[in-house]
């Protein structure tokens, strides 16, 4: 069971006290999208066997959505971040870069 | 025969005699006593028969392993099926019966399986059940149901009357075991000032230390512990508990605990059970090792023991489990129990050790000296008896098992070596690897479960750890206890160092055993699998362990194989012609050992399962005879009925007094939810399908809102109160979770708008005044205008009603003249109660759920979860004047573009009438011609919503039909629940009730 912090409140929530929100960072599609883009933003996930970005609610506490980044194998956290960005910090891509070398997640890719 | 001995027996306090029952005689035993050894001290070793061939099945072990020693225990409501006896620890009163034999334990009628056992075969459901098909229902199943199936579950009419509960602990570090490792490392961690939890699943610390002794720093093992003990008990930043089992653990340091506060001391008070939810930082596991039985034919036999459950029950409880007991090892610690036996003063005929010696290790030489004959390079062939063993059969180990000699015996010790028990190093991850010189899986301490920061919080001491001798388990444990606090290692307390031949590995006995013999050597004794079946399934293909395990059930029965899966992996391996590593372990899974579903549950039963939401006119309610309905968490009154009415004479009555006077309706449970700020309209534009942003202050609105998929969500009446806010009504069921809908857009799409907002639900009382004299009773009221002129249909107005601040909204739900009133939560029930007073002589009717549907249906509005179900769109339901053209967006537009929901073969909202004016069944289908591709009929339509109306006094029903819109007067066919009995319906308009709508705006 996954302990996160949340970056909002700074409490070090249950899983009990989080919602799973899925898959960080989705672009929405709205009317005028091709059937193809919408399609992706409503249905098609990321489904990696290693490092996620992923959407949280601390829904028993502040109330606040945040991001988690976290390796779907091990449960490791690489760190939490709010949800009002469109894409994770560098310092936390560069954390991740240095524990996972290779690592791939949609268009995020290790910088060379 | 077993019984006590006249002396010893450390955990036993002979002046104090127990009393207890097993199958329905009176037995006594001492304080202290486990179930197994005063049954043992009883003579009694047969205590049950095996799941399918139903064997004579004995004690086997002394701890949590135990796969056979299995009975219900108690009786009545207390009565619970599936106890270890082994670790069932003895009371005044208690009462336990044996398991899984019909009619009587000593004759067993399922007993004729074991003769049959040639046509029970690795995988006989699998092969034997498939077909032919009408036999499962008169054949296997009556067999099944009569002759299998462990313990009883109980009376599913009886309530557990014992209480559980769960408690949370939060700690730097979790020990679990509290022998001499998990004490030492407890010792090690709490030196640094950490807080300890050390928890241990018997009600005594030191583990097999205790039994087999030796000397820690100059003192026996046991003064050792009960000093170690009240060290740890001195530290205020360590806690102890025995009687509390690791059951599993869990991502990012979360373990639970299992604690059996009162099963030895039933009529204590205060919970049963206690269910730890441990959050740790690091985890020690110290939790021993298993000893293996040995597969040699007849290990199964009543008698045939772990070697150190039999040195057990002579040490701890003063209990010989035989007269005379051969011990057989392929490891230096069996000699233990001969010697042990030896000192007891009972009869070790023969110690068999399919090893050779050059020089005698000193355990063996010990033996020797004590008078014990040894013989080396020898094996059993098989265990002779019934139910009970009666002697074994001598044979050289590397044969197929041809008799040297016999000896009598009435109790085999074996022990084939011992498996670490690294179930919870495992449940998060833990990898293993194969010890060669031990013959054992040790935790891999390159491959450790992860935490949170990617380093390892899971370590391991003692001989869970694969050390087996004193020294080095209290050294290892000082190790583990110190890096759980991230401290250098140090030097353990010093203990006598040992020296030990290597074991070596027996997986099947004699080596070259043929098939008579294999076919007799079980490895799980509690599910009936034997050497041969492994061999089998090997032979069928089954290359995988997980894919075996299944097949023949090994490991599946409620022991989980502790016992059995490492000898049947070692005997797939070897069918498969592979290492044992090569072929892995099953994956090991929580809980260590069953535990209580009461504990499970904890506090969380009856009236505090899931807490009812009251609304402030509850309480009324209840001392009127409201039926109750459950919507979410809520309970609303369904109709009130009155002396020797119906609950469907009172929902008539109930709809007649609101449309032809005034009813008044506790709609308090209705979402109300404040969005405010400067982009309030913006934001709502694009949560509704309506255009909110252009409604006026001081009017309402009626809104749909959609999922992003297109589907109708939600629904009600949206009021703006001033430029910036505006009062979002939400379905009763749906407040929190639209709530959470617009916090989620808000927060994760468009966080720079300027929007708040607040679910103000239960703020407020809100109570709907209905019906044609709706406004005489609020005039009578007092203290606002509620004309039509100064409060028109579908606008809103505050002010004082009788003197209680209130807003009133002029919106109908029933198609009747209609206020809804909200006022303070805490003015609710003076505010109807007022209502009830002032309208007597009015007849003022309050109604129910079932009342309001009904006038909903006769008006054809729509009800969320009744004409929606998650796939339904509101243009389905004729709902296109609510959906904004002007809009370039809103949540669920773009879905609403899709091919398919712009079809015209949708099915769509219409009225049914039926022509014989009855009612039709909820849910019921309208048929089509022919059948599709499973040979069901086809369908054209169903019944969403269906009532007898009592204003029109015919059934009227709401359904979506096939292109329903464009079919207006045509007949269509609806099956009633039978399937068959066909009831023809006419589609008509859905507003069966004043379509004009002129009752409402008056
Ligand atoms: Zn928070």
């Amino acid at each position: 069971m996954l302990t996160l912090q949340c970056p909002h409140c700074g409490v070090h929530a249950e899983e009990t006290e989080l919602t799973g929100g899925g898959e960080a960072h989705l672009k929405r599609f709205g009317p005028g999208s091709d059937d193809d883009a919408f399609e992706g933003y409503l249905f098609l996930r990321e489904n990696p066997k290693g490092v996620h970005f992923e959407r949280w609610r601390h829904s028993y506490g502040c109330g606040k959505w945040f991001h988690a980044a976290r390796c779907t194998v091990t449960m490791e956290v690489f760190g939490t971040y709010t949800a009002q960005t469109s894409k994770p910090p560098q310092d936390l891509l560069d954390r991740i870069s240095e524990k996972r070398p290779g690592w791939r997640w949609r268009d995020l890719n290790e910088p060379a | 025969m077993s019984t006590r001995l006249a002396t010893g027996g450390r955990l036993i306090d002979r002046s104090k005699p127990v009393r207890f029952q097993f199958n329905d005689t009176w037995l006594s035993g001492f304080e202290g006593d486990t179930l197994a050894s005063a049954l043992l001290a009883n003579d009694k070793v047969m205590v049950g028969r095996s799941f399918k061939y139903h064997r004579p099945r004995g004690i086997v072990a002394s701890g949590a392993e135990e796969p056979n020693a299995l009975v219900n225990l108690g009786k009545g409501a207390r009565h619970e099926p599936n106890q270890r006896a082994t670790t069932t620890e003895l009371f005044d009163g208690l009462y336990a019966t044996s398991q899984n034999h019909w009619p009587s334990l000593e004759f067993d009628i399922g007993a004729i399986n074991a003769k049959l056992a040639r046509f029970l075969p690795a995988g006989f459901y699998y092969k034997m059940f498939i077909h032919p098909r009408p036999f499962w229902k008169h054949i296997y199943e009556p067999f099944i149901r009569q002759s299998a199936g462990l313990g009883r579950a109980p009376d599913p009419e009886t309530r557990d009357p014992d209480t559980y509960e769960h408690f949370y602990a939060y700690v730097d570090v979790l020990v679990v075991g509290g022998g001499v490792a998990g004490l030492q490392a407890a010792k090690a961690a709490a030196k640094s000032g950490a807080r300890v939890l050390l928890i241990e699943q018997t009600a005594h610390w030191g583990g097999r230390a205790a039994v087999d002794g030796g000397m820690v720093d100059g003192q026996p093992a046991r003064d050792w512990i009960a000093a170690t003990v009240k060290t740890l008990e001195g530290m205020e930043n360590v806690t102890l508990r025995t009687r509390c089992m690791g059951a599993g653990v869990y991502d990012h340091g979360y373990v639970l605990g299992y604690e059996r506060l009162n099963d030895h001391q039933p009529q204590a008070d205060g919970p049963r059970h206690r269910l730890w939810r441990i959050r740790t930082k690091q985890i020690i596991t110290a939790t021993g090792a298993i000893e293996r039985p040995i597969s040699f034919a007849g290990n199964d036999l009543p008698g045939v023991m772990l070697a150190s459950a039999v040195r057990d029950y002579v040490v701890n409880y003063g209990v010989a489990p035989g007269e005379r007991t051969v011990v057989v090892t392929n490891n230096d610690d069996g000699y233990r129990t001969a010697i042990a036996l030896k000192a007891a003063g009972l009869a070790v005929p023969a110690v068999i050790d399919p090893r050779v010696h050059a020089i005698d290790p000193p355990l063996v030489a010990q033996a020797k000296a004590a008078g014990i004959e040894v013989l080396m390079g020898r094996a059993v062939a098989k265990a002779k008896g019934g139910r009970r063993v009666t002697g074994i059969v001598v044979t050289a180990h590397s044969g197929e098992g041809a008799a040297l000699r016999e000896i009598a015996c009435d109790c085999v010790a074996m022990s084939g070596g011992w498996s670490p028990v690294v179930h919870l190093w495992s449940h998060c991850g833990g990898k293993l690897t194969w010890d060669a010189h031990h013959a054992f899986f040790r935790p891999d301490p390159a491959k450790a479960p992860t935490g949170a920061d990617g380093a390892p919080f899971v370590h391991v001491a003692g001989s869970a750890n694969g050390y087996l001798f004193l020294k080095d388990v209290l050294q290892d444990a000082e190790n583990a206890g110190r890096v759980s606090v991230g401290l250098e290692r140090d030097p353990a307390p010093d203990a006598n160092s040992e020296h030990a031949a290597p074991i070596h590995p027996v997986w099947m006995m004699p080596a070259k055993a043929g098939d008579d013999l294999r076919a007799k050597a079980w490895l799980d004794y509690q599910n009936d699998v034997k050497v041969s079946d492994v061999q089998l399934a090997a032979r069928e293909g089954f290359e995988s362990v997980e894919h075996t395990k299944r097949y023949t059930t090994l490991g599946m029965a409620t022991d989980q194989g502790k016992l059995s899966n490492i000898n049947g992996l070692a005997i797939l391996s070897d069918a498969l012609g592979e290492d044992i590593p090569q072929v892995g372990t099953t994956t090991f899974r929580p809980p260590y050992t069953p535990i209580s579903m009461g504990a499970i549950a904890g506090q969380a039963r009856d009236e505090i399962f899931q807490p009812i939401r009251k609304t402030p006119v509850h309480a009324w309610h209840e001392e009127n005879g409201a039926v109750w309905e459950p919507v979410g968490q809520w309970r609303r009154p369904y109709c009130f009925p009155r002396k020797g009415e119906s609950k469907h004479q009172a929902v008539r009555r109930e709809v007649r007094a609101t449309r032809n006077g005034v009813g008044l309706l506790d709609a308090s449970t209705l979402g109300k939810i404040v969005v405010k700020g400067s982009d309030a309209g913006r934001f709502l534009d694009m949560l509704y399908t309506n255009l909110m942003s252009t409604l006026p202050v001081g009017k309402c609105r009626y809104g749909l809102m959609c999922t992003e998929n297109g589907f109708l969500t939600d629904d009600g009446v949206v009021a703006r109160l001033d430029e910036d806010t505006f009062l979002c009504h939400t379905t009763t069921g749906g407040a929190d979770r639209i709530h959470a809908h617009m916090e989620e857009w808000l927060q994760t799409e468009w966080w720079d708008w300027k929007v708040y907002t607040a679910n103000l639900t239960e703020q407020y009382a809100q109570i709907a005044v209905v019906g044609p004299k709706a406004r005489v009773l609020l005039e009578r009221l007092g203290g606002m205008d509620v004309s039509k002129e100064a409060l028109p249909f579908m606008q809103w107005a505050d002010g004082t009603l009788g003197s209680i601040p209130a807003r009133v909204f002029r919106i109908s739900f029933s198609g009747e003249l209609s206020y809804e009133v909200a006022v303070p939560a805490g003015r609710g029930r003076e505010f109807w109660d007022l209502c009830l007073h002032v309208g007597a002589d009015l007849g003022i009717t309050p109604y129910g759920t079932e009342a309001l549907h009904v006038m909903r249906a006769e008006k054809g509005f729509i009800m969320i979860g009744d004409e929606t179900d998650g796939t339904v769109i509101p243009q389905d339901l004729g709902l296109n004047w609510a959906i904004s053209k002007k809009k370039a967006d809103y949540i669920g537009k773009r879905a609403q573009e899709r091919s398919h929901m712009t079809s015209a073969d949708r099915w769509q909202l219409v009225g049914l009438e039926t022509l014989d004016g009855s009612v039709l069944p909820d849910g019921a289908y309208a048929v089509a011609d022919g059948r599709n591709a499973n040979g069901q009929r086809n369908t054209q339509g169903r019944v969403t919503s269906t009532y007898y109306s009592p204003t029109l006094d015919k059934g009227i029903a709401m359904g979506l039909v096939h292109n329903g819109p464009a079919r207006m007067g045509e007949v269509v066919v609806f099956l009633k629940e039978d399937g068959e009995t066909k009831v023809k319906a006419r589609i008509v308009n859905p507003v069966f009730y004043d379509p004009k709508g002129e009752k409402q705006d008056v």
